[in-house]
């Protein structure tokens, strides 16, 4: 089976944000980049299913050269083909990205196209969702548990405390959350090849949409300093007063 | 001006997220909601109190479960039948999912959990939504024949109306394609057991600091004594520790205990996004300048592997002595 995954560069933030000066991104001048979590593990569902089924992983990614980094790290994982289109560093609204991908896919044949449930940094939860729509392919979103048969794909994802349990004949869409599976470390064969690999590029074009972002900014209240309530096993004591207070003691 | 909210049901009422969407959509016009399921199933009481004049029980014989592509189908159908500036949604699973379907049918654009909308002076919104699960706030401008919302829901509370409503009930029957009902869930009879991470009055966190999987079982013990549950940081799932689902954060669970206690926790954006409703927050850690200590109300600056056992004891001869 032939599998397409879609995933994001996006900055790794770590313990606090930072806004540009412009207010129009995240300052990413002392930290790296990553893949958005829920999209690393969909590229190790897909690398599993083709390691079980056969077949090949292609992983997408629309985003500047730099992303080509974030295409070989998931190489390295297991994926077969990388794709970059290739933006001029603006940031792409959800419609956009969408028709970018659609016109990257249309005609590739793959059974099954994978993305995580919502990117990190801009959580629009709607990209996969319109590329279905553009496919006319069933989708199931927030995915936790996938089997593939031959013909279909049964997905399972939480839902208040129980489980919602989706059928879809393939080619389907499918986007997943982080905890479908442990992704895997490269193994350094894998990061050689990853290297060495070629990536497939086109440019897609730009165009505004409906939605547009103005400026960026921290909430308040993000920079209160605790109480110290001392020091190691010392501080038991004022620990149990606490606690005691915050009325958790039985 | 009729706005239009998606309220989920949450056994015989609505949802708490619903009424949160409910405030949300009563700050932009008239509500009218959409619940799915014969009319004896709309939370009357709720919506009136919530000051919602009309309410729409949305069914018909070939929607027998949740089909997110079919219920978007539905809310299209009715949004335009009332001339709906607006579609509102808790920012759940479910919603996120039938408004970014209901964008796809209709070419209109969806934004994604907000926080607040008002009306701009040319016809368009202005709105604060969350980026980073709420670390970071975009203001954003929505120009669009309908404006598409999922709301923030721990941004929002629910307040109920100052006049509570007479709700009237309508049905209203959408017409659908083949194609909406392609995909439809059913609904598995497992129920998960013990106390929920989401829903717990005491979470006990665990993060790196911990050092390995072997060092959880006194965390657990506390937990056990506070009636509490076990939480921990991403980098203890991504290590394989312990398994995704006791995961807090951004990826993870959101919680809103009284009282979370994070050990051995750093503080990442992405962990924080999932505490940031936490009544209280008291950390351990060896670091003074970790970044949890600017989110915590209380600290003890020290190893965990201390201090957690020593506290498991006192807890324990506190209850010997009373």
């Amino acid at each position: 089976m032939d599998i397409g995954v879609c995933v994001k560069r996006v900055p790794m933030v770590g313990g606090k944000i930072v806004v540009t000066a412009d207010g129009q991104d995240v300052d990413t001048r002392m930290s790296g980049f990553t893949v958005s979590p829920h999209e690393e593990c969909a590229v190790e569902e897909a690398v599993r299913l083709v390691e079980s089924h056969g077949g090949s992983v292609t992983v997408l990614t629309l985003g500047p050269p730099a992303a080509a980094d974030q295409l070989r790290d998931m190489l390295a994982l297991g994926a077969s083909r990388a794709v970059l289109l290739e933006t001029d560093g603006r940031e792409w609204g959800p419609i956009a990205t969408a028709e970018a991908i659609v016109a990257a896919v249309r005609d590739a044949g793959y059974d099954l196209l994978l993305f995580g449930n919502e990117a990190a940094d801009t959580g629009d939860y709607q990209v996969a969702i319109r590329v279905a729509h553009a496919l006319d392919l069933p989708c199931a979103t927030g995915i936790k548990n996938l089997e593939v048969t031959g013909a279909g794909a049964r997905a399972r994802r939480e839902y208040r405390g129980t489980e919602e349990v989706f059928d879809l004949p393939l080619p389907a869409v499918i986007s997943v959350k982080e905890g479908i599976n442990l992704p895997r470390y490269p193994s350094l064969p894998g990061r050689l090849r990853a290297k060495r690999a070629t990536i497939e590029q086109s440019a897609p074009e730009w165009h505004p949409e409906g939605l547009r972002k103005e400026r960026l900014w921290v909430p308040a209240g993000e920079t209160k300093r605790a109480e110290i309530l001392g020091t190691g096993a010392d501080a038991v004591p004022a620990l149990v007063a606490l606690l005691d207070e915050l009325g958790v003691l039985s | 001006m009729t706005v239009l909210c998606l309220v989920e049901r949450d056994g015989a009422g609505a949802a708490d997220v619903s009424l949160r969407a409910l405030t949300f959509a009563r700050s932009l016009g008239e509500v009218a909601a959409a619940v799915f399921g014969d009319a004896g199933a709309v939370p009357v009481a709720d919506l009136s109190g919530f000051g919602v004049p009309v309410a729409y029980a949305v069914g018909s014989d070939e929607l027998t479960g949740y089909a997110p592509q079919a219920w978007a189908r539905a809310l299209a159908g009715l949004a335009a039948e009332l001339s709906a500036t607006a579609v509102v949604a808790a920012g759940t699973d479910r919603g996120h999912e039938v408004l970014a379907h209901l964008g796809a049918l209709t070419g209109l654009p969806m934004a994604a959990n907000c926080a607040s909308a008002a009306a701009g002076a040319d016809g368009t919104l202005r709105l604060v939504r969350h980026r980073w699960a709420g670390s970071l706030l975009e203001d954003a401008v929505l120009d669009a024949s309908r404006a598409l919302l999922t709301v923030a829901v721990d941004a929002v509370a629910p307040v109920a109306a100052d006049h509570p409503a007479e709700t009237a009930v309508r049905t209203y029957q959408p017409g659908l394609d083949e194609a909406d009902l392609r995909v439809v869930a059913a609904e598995s009879a497992e129920r998960s057991a013990g106390v929920s991470l989401a829903t717990a009055r005491v979470v006990v966190g665990g993060g790196r600091g911990v050092g390995g999987p072997d060092g959880f079982g006194v965390l657990e013990e506390l937990a056990g004594l506070l009636g509490g549950v076990v939480g921990v940081s991403r980098v203890v799932t991504s290590e394989g520790w312990r398994p995704h689902k006791q995961q807090v954060g951004q990826t993870g669970t959101r919680i809103s205990p009284e009282l979370y206690l994070a050990c051995g926790i750093s503080g990442a954006i992405q962990h924080m996004a999932g505490c940031l409703s936490a009544k209280h927050i008291v950390a351990v850690n060896t670091d003074p300048d970790a970044p949890i200590i600017t989110h915590a109300d209380y600290a003890v600056i020290g190893d965990l592997n201390q201090v957690i056992p020593a506290l498991v004891t006192a807890i324990r001869a506190r209850g010997a002595g009373s």
